[in-house]
């Protein structure tokens, strides 16, 4: 165990537990931060909970009201926070005071799983800071970046104002899904810009320059001075008819940033409220991987090594209740655990590759074991390299999808009510990616930030299939206009048909 | 102990309370908070404090799930529909229920409303203060030393050092030992004020003139009981005569009978002469009823009970007249035309729901 660890206020017989579970977890193969304990009382970890595990954060009131609502629902007995942990290195993760012994194990080795997997999985990359110079581990220092944020918000407000700052982060929270989670994967375009021909260059286009008859005296009426700035001049011309972005842009948050005409406090708010969204991207685009990895984990590290025989009922009892499923919402821990396990089950079977593909004999499959006990390596590769839409894409198989009793529903307008509506794969599989799709948030993206010619910002749904909900829409469109200070104009589809909403600061339009 | 988060938490109970104010009139008339009012505090449903994002209509999206069904079947219980049902964000949609003390909720409803506070009518004992002597400290004056317990103090101490000797018992009190006597300064409260509230349950009185009479009372009873330190509510409910009901039968009572106001009066001036001397009680006196009266001779009957018997006594006396399609209306031009310039009868219409809040101003807004 690391020195670091070692110096937590942990009481000494969880302590012990940490360095044994710890000491298991490695012996596994999971590879994680040092992860350092602490135990809090309830409220202090609804208080943390409520600031998204975070303690020091910019003063919001919506902290206030998840606070409200975690004290209500704990102190009503409707649900408690067993473990919470942060992303960083050192990671921090707690623990409730108060919880059993076994309790306080299942949450120590589910903590191993997600350190592992924020270490390892590629999407959590992006919440890197750096590399330490001489070890090469990458750096997360977060806990401080969020106390930075906190620090710098405050300073704004004791100049500005609370209301006034409370206010323009409320607008920023609007904007706050208006992120490319891809951008930082994003390679450089691979032809560099100052590679490429100018256009003047290119046959048919000439600059243009003054008539000359007599070829020495080229020149002499055409010099070099003059032909720059020709050439200047040619390039303003190009560039004012170029619209920016010239690729309609995901990241609304950095366009404004680069583009709104926003003053300091604002510009602060605002990179403070982009940068936090997209530290917690990763977290919501491998939910179904990392609690199913997690709960992989804390399984068989409880059951192989760390639960005592009297502690297995307990540990089965919490289990179920972690992996319990309901009709209204699917349970990312029990769909991963699963998805998990089936992928093991099929890699020490041997059940992949273009043989397995091909082979449609159903008695053949279900007896086919190659014993080649790849599973485990195979499930480390997977946390590595997918995110969840990846994951269900790749793996999702129809056997699982049957074993789970998978299905999609709907909302039914006969009945007025959320309906079954079919077990069949191919549907069931394309609804569940939609749903992955940008973490269950529409795609929209900037067009133009001098739409009309008017210095107004034109956005884009990309409309798969459903529609926006117009109230929510146009909150944001208000909101966005604020950060704008200029008309804003979203294109979408409503029931099929193009629509343009606008907020011009005063009214709403709709337009089709 | 005090936590970060208590600021953020303060500032949320502060927007709260701006929605809340802003949206008071559709409370009020919606009278949604009466069901969920428990002893001292109400918890109020609060939508869309949310803060917006793009996001999908919920009914075309549905989603994916596990269990058992068939095609057609319904998720869960109708009314437990899920949101969305985005895997992996646990955000479903729910409106939010603050709790909000009733002293809060008056004083939301006073700055609403612009109500000025109730001018004591300076012959109530506001609460009495009493100094007692109930407690005991270590230190204090000789004139107040509790010998008792200081002697008892006294023999703990030695029995326990072993220095108490059966046969010899002499206790000698050190300074530790000492206990004096100290007071507590108590308030009592003292219930300064009543309502009297009167209402016609005649068969013109429907269920929803009743609810209106409930909704306001509520209110006044809010606006009241934070003005006054002990607030006690009495019921009398009247056709052709009148009887004292506790508030459950108050609103739930419905008879067939004629209406003759006077015998609720008639009640009221006897209770208040039993029970309420005038000198130490603040009583409110509210009667609703539809307008509708036997004859002019009670009419008439009900006026001298007035003049002699209840506006004495009261701060104020405020009709409520709840309009219903059986009602003739006349009770209210009565009452006008014999008080017209008495400050201390206050009359209101009110039409249908949306005009409680205007007659709880008209009542409560002369701070009487």
């Amino acid at each position: 165990m690391s020195q670091f660890a070692l110096k937590t206020s942990l009481p000494s017989y969880l302590r012990d537990e940490q360095q044994k579970i710890e000491a298991h977890a490695k012996g596994y193969g999971l590879d994680f931060f040092a992860t350092m304990f602490e135990v809090l009382p309830y409220d202090h970890m609804n208080e943390i909970a409520s600031y998204g595990g975070f303690p020091s954060r910019y003063p919001h009131w919506r902290f206030g009201m998840a606070y409200e609502e975690l004290k209500k629902s704990s102190e009503y007995g409707l649900s408690t926070i067993y473990e919470m942990v942060i992303n960083n290195s050192p990671a921090v993760a707690y623990l409730l005071e108060g919880n059993s012994l076994v309790d306080q194990k299942i949450v120590m080795a589910h903590v191993y799983g997600h350190v592992d997997f924020f270490k390892n999985n590629f999407a959590f990359a992006s919440t890197d800071q750096g590399k330490n110079p001489e070890t090469g581990a990458p750096i997360r220092k977060w806990i401080d970046a969020m106390a930075n944020h906190g620090a710098v918000i405050r300073r704004w407000a004791n100049r500005v104002g609370i209301e006034k700052i409370e206010a323009f982060i409320d607008d920023c929270l609007s904007l706050e899904n208006l992120i490319d989670p891809h951008r930082p994967h994003a390679r450089k375009s691979v032809t560099d810009s100052a590679l490429e021909e100018p256009s003047y260059d290119k046959p048919g286009e000439e600059l243009p320059r003054l008539r000359v008859d007599r070829d020495y005296m080229e020149s002499y009426i055409n010099p070099d001075a003059y032909m720059q700035a020709q050439r200047k001049k040619v390039e303003d011309e190009a560039s004012k008819q170029k619209k920016t972005p010239e690729e309609p842009d995901r990241d609304v948050m950095g366009f404004l940033l680069e583009h709104a005409s926003l003053e300091a406090w604002e510009r602060d708010v605002l990179a403070v409220v982009r940068r936090e969204a997209y530290y917690f991207a990763p977290q919501a685009q491998t939910k179904i991987m990392n609690e199913g990895w997690a709960t992989y984990w804390h399984s068989k590290i409880l059951t192989e090594k760390a639960a005592e025989g009297s502690e297995i009922i307990d540990y089965a009892d919490r289990c179920a209740g972690v992996l319990a499923t309901t009709k209204e919402r699917l349970n990312p821990y029990k769909l991963g655990v699963e998805l998990y396990r089936h992928i093991e089950e099929r890699w020490n079977k041997g059940q992949f590759g273009k043989e397995w593909d091909e082979c449609d004999d159903l008695a053949t499959r279900q007896s086919w074991d190659r014993r080649l006990g790849l599973g485990r390596k195979k499930i480390f590769e997977v946390r590595s390299h997918y995110t969840d839409i990846t994951f269900i894409d790749e793996f999702l198989t129809p056997d699982f999808a049957a074993e789970q009793k998978l299905f999609a529903f709907g909302w039914s307008n006969k009945n007025d009510r959320f309906e079954v509506e079919t077990r069949q794969f191919q549907a069931v599989k394309k609804k569940l990616l939609f749903q992955l799709t940008n973490a269950g948030n529409p795609v929209v993206s900037v067009e133009d930030k001098n739409h009309k010619n008017r210095g107004e910002l034109l956005l884009s749904h990309d409309h798969q299939g459903i529609d926006l909900r117009q109230d929510y829409a146009q909150a944001v469109l208000v909101a966005l206009e604020r950060v704008w200070h200029r008309p804003v104009e979203l294109r979408t589809l409503v029931e099929g048909k193009t629509v343009y909403l606008r907020f011009d600061g005063n009214a709403h339009k709709v337009k089709t | 102990m005090s936590l970060r988060v208590d600021q953020d938490h303060a500032r949320f109970k502060q927007i709260i309370r701006g929605k809340i104010r802003q949206n008071l009139r559709r409370f009020i008339s919606k009278g949604e908070l009466l069901g969920k009012q428990g002893k001292e505090v109400v918890s109020i449903p609060i939508p869309q404090i949310d803060i917006p994002r793009f996001r999908f209509t919920d009914k075309q999206g549905g989603g994916v799930s596990q269990g058992d069904g068939d095609p057609g079947d319904a998720l869960g219980k109708p009314g437990e529909q899920p949101g969305t049902g985005e895997a992996g964000q646990g955000e479903g949609q729910h409106v939010l229920e603050v709790d909000v003390s009733l002293s809060d909720l008056a004083e939301i409803l006073g700055e609403e409303l612009a109500l000025p506070n109730i001018e004591d009518k300076g012959k109530s004992k506001i609460a009495s203060k009493r100094d007692r002597y109930v407690g005991l400290r270590k230190v204090g004056p000789n004139s107040l030393r509790h010998f008792r317990r200081t002697f008892r103090q006294a023999l703990i101490r030695q029995i326990s050092l072993g220095t108490y000797d059966g046969k010899k018992p002499v206790i000698i009190p050190v300074r530790d030992d000492l206990r004096y006597r100290s007071f507590k300064t108590e308030v009592e409260p003292v219930a300064n004020a009543v309502i009297l509230y009167m209402m016609d349950v005649s068969g013109s009185m429907g269920d929803e003139q009743k609810e209106i009479v409930r909704i306001e009372s509520f209110w006044i009873d809010t606006w009241l009981r934070h003005q006054y330190q002990g607030l006690e509510t009495r019921f009398i409910i009247h056709d052709a005569v009148a009887r004292e009901v506790d508030r459950d039968t108050f609103f739930k009572t419905r008879e067939s009978g004629g209406t003759m106001i006077s015998s609720a009066y008639k009640l009221a001036a006897d209770m208040i002469e039993q029970s309420y001397p005038l000198d130490e009680w603040n009583i409110y006196l509210f009667h609703f009823s539809d307008g509708d009266n036997w004859s002019v001779d009670d009419t008439l009957l009900c006026v001298n009970l007035m003049k002699e018997k209840l506006l004495p006594a009261a701060n104020c006396f405020c009709y409520g007249q709840v309009e219903s399609p059986y009602g003739s209306g006349q009770f209210i031009k009565d009452l006008d035309e014999h008080f017209k310039n008495d400050e201390r009868v206050l009359t209101s219409e009110i039409k249908d729901r949306d005009a409680i809040v205007d007659s709880i101003k008209e009542f409560l807004g002369k701070g009487k």
